[in-house]
């Protein structure tokens, strides 16, 4: 049974009159709910009550990080080494890849400048990484530790090494919300690497699957098939590869059944690439740096 | 008087922020629906406890704290605390009197009208989210009630 603590125990009666308390609080969080959701006027103090409750975040994801940090100090040797060879082998593959890529690049170069067309070439690109910090299990968000201070913005492409990942949903100074493909509220256009048909994938809540509800029966698409992100709307940069076709049934009228499975980590990658490039529309010149070529795209 | 309503005042936060921090912590996909309320079951406990120390203000900017740090519309939580906080004070005489039994069973009901309010702003925000493993939450904390009320009397008998 609660005890009543002593300070209060000369009262018998109730605390202090509360309706008057009551109103004024319940008015203030509708206020502010309405003020959140439909005028988006709440930036600066959201932004403030963040920095307020950072440090918890922070708290919460220390000792994941302190174990990261010591598992990787302490790798054993022949660990590190193994890892060595691997990452050596891999690279040599690579590099051989990237010889080839570079003709490519520069001959793509040669045929969007004839075309007086730059679309989507990554500029920049910064490494954030996924705080351990859970926001809801029904929603597929992610925090990541990058936010305004570190030139971040709202609508920001981000991608990991396999493929599109998600976007930037609301920024603070410290740190970013980042919805991801998956989330159920989340839409991304799309085009088929193989027919090079348009449609938008939707995500489903699962992050193993995405669906594509927009494609007629008779639509030109295969088990198998690469989605590529096809740059319109400008969020995304074009030509980086979102998912795999799954399972197509045209049973159904009308429209096909498709589902897909996202190509990028979404429920085990740890970092992620925020990603600055030139809208296909040329807009105003983000602050591009020394452009740092990101992983590249699937189509050959 | 006065400063040792200073160091309750602290106790209280703190153990709000524990909460809070618990409301983030990762867990297994398996167990993260049922992860229960604690920052709410706090301030609970602290109303009844105390409840001219604890009072609206506290549970409002609790709940507020909570939207941040969940990224979620902002005065959805506040709303929550205030209402569940509301009814405390107003049931507190008799909820003091209650068996443990019967009073985890008030607290499933508070804890029901909570998850409704969340449930109701999701759905107005456009969030809405209708599996039946949103529910779960009210079941694990009324189960947890004996324990926070356990832990906190223990505290507040140290404190004294």
């Amino acid at each position: 049974m609660v005890e009543l603590s002593h300070d209060s125990r000369p009262i018998i009666g109730r605390g202090p009159p509360l309706g008057a308390a009551f109103i004024t609080l319940a008015i203030a969080s509708i206020a502010l709910m309405v003020a959140d959701q439909r005028y988006d006027q709440l930036a600066r103090v959201r932004g403030w009550i963040t920095a307020a409750v950072y440090p918890a975040q922070a708290a919460v994801d220390l000792p994941f990080r302190a174990w990261d940090w010591l598992t990787s100090s302490f790798a054993d040797r022949s660990r590190l080494r193994q890892d060595n060879l691997e990452l050596t082998a891999r690279l040599r593959l690579a590099n051989l890849q990237l010889q080839r890529f570079a003709a490519l690049e520069e001959e793509n170069r040669r045929l969007r400048d004839m075309r007086e067309n730059s679309a989507g070439v990554a500029e920049r690109v910064l490494v954030a990484s996924i705080m351990n910090v859970d926001l809801d299990p029904f929603r597929h968000r992610v925090l990541l530790d990058k936010g305004s201070s570190d030139g971040v913005f709202k609508g920001q492409a981000v991608l990991d090494a396999e493929g599109i990942f998600g976007q930037v949903s609301k920024v603070n100074a410290q740190t970013a919300e980042a919805i991801l493909i998956s989330d159920a509220e989340h839409a991304i256009p799309v085009q088929s690497n193989r027919s090079g048909l348009r449609t938008i994938a939707v995500g489903t809540g699962d992050p193993e699957r995405l669906s594509l509800p927009f494609v007629t029966s008779e639509a030109d698409l295969k088990v198998g098939d690469l989605l590529l992100s096809t740059g319109m709307g400008g969020v995304f940069p074009p030509g980086y590869p979102v998912a795999e076709v799954t399972r197509v049934d045209r049973t159904t009228a009308t429209f096909a059944l498709v589902e897909a499975r996202p190509t990028a980590q979404l429920d085990r990658a740890r970092e992620v690439l925020l990603v600055w490039f030139k809208p296909p529309v040329p807009a105003e010149q983000p602050a591009g740096e020394s452009p740092e070529t990101p992983p590249a795209g699937a189509g050959e | 008087m006065r400063p040792d309503n200073f160091g309750r005042r602290i106790l209280y936060w703190l153990s709000v922020a524990a909460g809070l921090v618990l409301a983030i912590v990762p867990l297994p996909d398996w167990l993260d629906p049922l992860r229960p309320d604690l920052a709410l079951l706090a301030v609970v406990y602290w109303i009844l406890s105390s409840p001219r120390i604890a009072g609206l203000g506290y549970a409002w900017l609790s709940g507020l704290a909570l939207d941040v740090l969940r990224g979620m519309v902002l005065g959805q939580h506040a709303l929550g605390f205030l209402v569940v906080a509301f009814l405390t004070h107003r049931l507190q005489l008799r909820m003091r009197m209650f068996p443990l039994l019967h009073q985890a069973a008030a607290i499933l009901l508070l804890l029901a009208l909570y998850h409704f309010i969340i449930f109701w702003t999701d759905g107005l925000t456009g969030h809405g989210y209708t599996g039946w493993n949103r529910w779960l939450p009210i079941l694990s904390g009324a189960l947890l009630w004996p324990l926070i009320v356990a832990a906190g009397d223990s505290l507040t008998r140290r404190s004294r």
